[in-house]
């Protein structure tokens, strides 16, 4: 196909403002990286820090001997790990009834559980709840409440109804009962769905923040993010809070502390980002908007 | 004695019980986590003591809300609330369209991948890294600033002017959702017929005038979903990049309703705390079925998201 010359341009115009639009996108974190990478001194100067001039690796000799980045790390693994592999389970035990024809009061049931998508008890009663259930400072508070979410389930249900009906009746007539078909036929379907939900759902406990703060109270149970905020955000707080707006004046090594510390946080999923993002996709294609 | 499979209604419950065994504990969950808390929301109309429980508390009517509206910081909380939300859906709302058009007439596919991976990053990273982020960067030795005085103008004091904070707020939130957003866009996009640009382009139609006659009007169905799904947070407004960005200094414009109910919370007046978040999340369904309702009485049962 022959492009006229104001297609050319257009063409041109458009990769260009595109890569300025990735840049951006970009910048925040080369910023940081580069700060957490400098001395307190080159930190301090004025400028763009698209990369450390003056290396220093001290930030993170410090923050990696910190007692609570290393419980935090602990914690937010475990609470990933087993809450991801959890909700996996969940999903699919709550995703497979629905997406059956012959499942009694199947439209109730699935009302109830889109409905709190729309509406819940709000921030009071889920603590008290919690409070109630005996599980303030322990991992379950974190796992519990977002165990099973609806989004989640129609989006597995959807793929559940795509898969061909006539395996369940070969299997039915193997004699297979319906865990059975769910776990060695659907589950193992269902993978790229599944990858998605596992993703969604990893990404989401490692990023946690307010249930943590919440729920936990004991720093031996804190997460990362919690630890994370307290450096971060109350020092910066703080400083505003004391009518210290020019940060030049506060101790710059506090900067290259918190750049580090943001960098040690989302080390894990930037150096899995490559690798997994297209199935973060590709739950929204396979799932669709509409229930 | 009666024979149980001689119901019907028993019946049909037996031939399910695999599925039953499957829906029970998983509605068990919902019931306990999510419809449990909805009707904790009784605090609301009590003079709610912890030690006497949610029923054991004497019952005070609509005193919560006479107190809550007659107060001082809630209707300002509000106020904020919807300007920040409305800046967000009238700005904010065609970035990821625009953007998903522009990457839709990128021909370079690997072109494409990258810049698309490189727009849906930020989405990945709580509000608290990212406030982390945006608190040096717009900081007064930021390289913003650095900007600023290299264009000859005096260093601004991003974070605790009223009007640059929720300018930031705005821009910050953009770049953090579009790329995301974008993505939704795209797969209705890559559904759109190609015959239809065949027909298009035989009939001398430039591609300005396909995206505006083709691609355009097969992405409001999506627009229109996603419009009215933002509808239901219009109270909400972003609470974790708020939190995690906001100071004293700016409360006058950045409380909102969600900062509020976590503060009346930890001062331990959790009526009140109770009425306001049920307030939010009223207004919230009320908008959503509302709009719902709308977006199918126009289209004749087109549109909607259910």
């Amino acid at each position: 196909m022959k492009l006229t010359t104001g297609e050319k341009l257009f063409n041109a115009a458009n990769l260009f403002i595109l890569a300025i639009v990735g840049l951006l996108c970009l910048y925040p974190f080369l910023y940081t990286l580069s700060i957490s990478l400098s001395t307190a001194t080159e930190a301090s100067r004025e400028g763009f820090h698209l990369y450390p001039k003056d290396v220093s690796l001290v930030s993170y000799r410090m923050v990696l001997s910190n007692p609570h980045i290393v419980t935090g790390y602990v914690n937010t693994l475990t609470r990933t790990i087993v809450g991801t592999i959890l909700t996996l389970m969940m999903t699919c035990v709550a995703a497979y009834p629905l997406s059956r024809r012959e499942m009694p009061h199947r439209s109730l049931i699935t009302f109830i559980i889109v409905f709190t998508m729309l509406f819940n008890g709000g921030l009071v009663p889920g603590y008290l709840l919690i409070k109630k259930l005996g599980l303030i400072n322990t991992v379950w508070s974190l796992i519990l409440p977002i165990l099973i979410t609806a989004f989640n389930v129609i989006i597995v249900k959807n793929f559940f109804q795509s898969l061909p009906e006539s395996i369940i009746e070969s299997a039915r007539i193997d004699g297979a009962g319906e865990w059975t078909i769910l776990f060695k036929l659907y589950i193992p379907l269902s993978k790229p769905v599944l990858a998605t939900v596992a993703l969604w759902t990893a990404v989401a406990h490692w990023n946690a923040w307010f249930d943590a703060l919440l729920y936990i109270t004991d720093d031996k149970r804190q997460v990362l993010q919690t630890f994370l905020q307290r450096i971060v955000i109350e020092s910066s707080t703080q400083m505003m809070e004391l009518g210290i707006t020019d940060t030049s004046v506060v101790q710059f090594t506090g900067e290259t502390i918190k750049a580090a510390t943001i960098i040690v946080t989302i080390l894990p999923i930037i150096c899995v980002y490559p690798f997994v993002q297209k199935y973060f996709v590709k739950g929204i294609m396979l799932g669709g908007v509409k229930g | 004695m009666t024979d149980a499979t001689r119901n019907p209604v028993f019946d049909k419950y037996r031939r399910h019980l695999g599925l039953i065994s499957m829906v029970v504990p998983v509605l068990a969950f919902f019931l306990i986590f999510h419809y449990v808390p909805m009707v904790g929301l009784v605090i609301a109309f009590k003079d709610y003591v912890m030690s006497d429980g949610v029923f054991g508390s004497a019952w005070a009517g609509l005193d919560n809300f006479a107190r809550l509206f007659g107060s001082e910081d809630f209707p300002r909380a509000v106020g904020n609330t919807l300007t920040i939300s409305i800046l967000r859906l009238s700005v904010g709302f065609f970035f990821p369209v625009i953007l998903a058009l522009m990457l839709n007439e990128v021909r370079q596919m690997g072109y494409k991948r990258s810049i698309q991976t490189l727009t849906y990053l930020p989405h990945f990273f709580s509000w608290v890294i990212l406030g982390g982020i945006f608190l040096m960067i717009f900081g007064g030795a930021g390289p913003v600033n650095a900007a600023v005085k290299l264009f000859g103008g005096k260093p601004i004091t991003f974070l605790t002017n009223d009007a640059w904070f929720i300018t930031i707020l705005i821009a910050t939130g953009i770049w953090q959702g579009a790329g995301w957003g974008a993505i939704i866009y795209l797969a209705s996009l890559s559904g759109i017929s190609p015959s239809l640009y065949e027909a298009a382009t035989i009939d001398g139609a430039n591609r300005w005038q396909q995206t505006l006659h083709i691609t355009l009007p097969c992405l409001v169905p999506t627009m229109i979903t996603l419009f009215i799904l933002s509808l239901g947070g219009i109270l909400t407004a972003g609470f974790d990049q708020i939190y995690n960005m906001y100071n004293f200094q700016v409360y006058d414009v950045a409380d909102i309703v969600d900062t509020y109910v976590l503060r009346r919370m930890m001062a331990l007046d959790l009526g009140l705390a109770t009425a306001a978040g049920m307030f939010k999340g009223v207004v919230g369904l009320v908008l959503v079925v509302g709009a719902n309702f709308f977006a199918k009485k126009i289209s004749k049962g087109e549109q909607g998201v259910w």
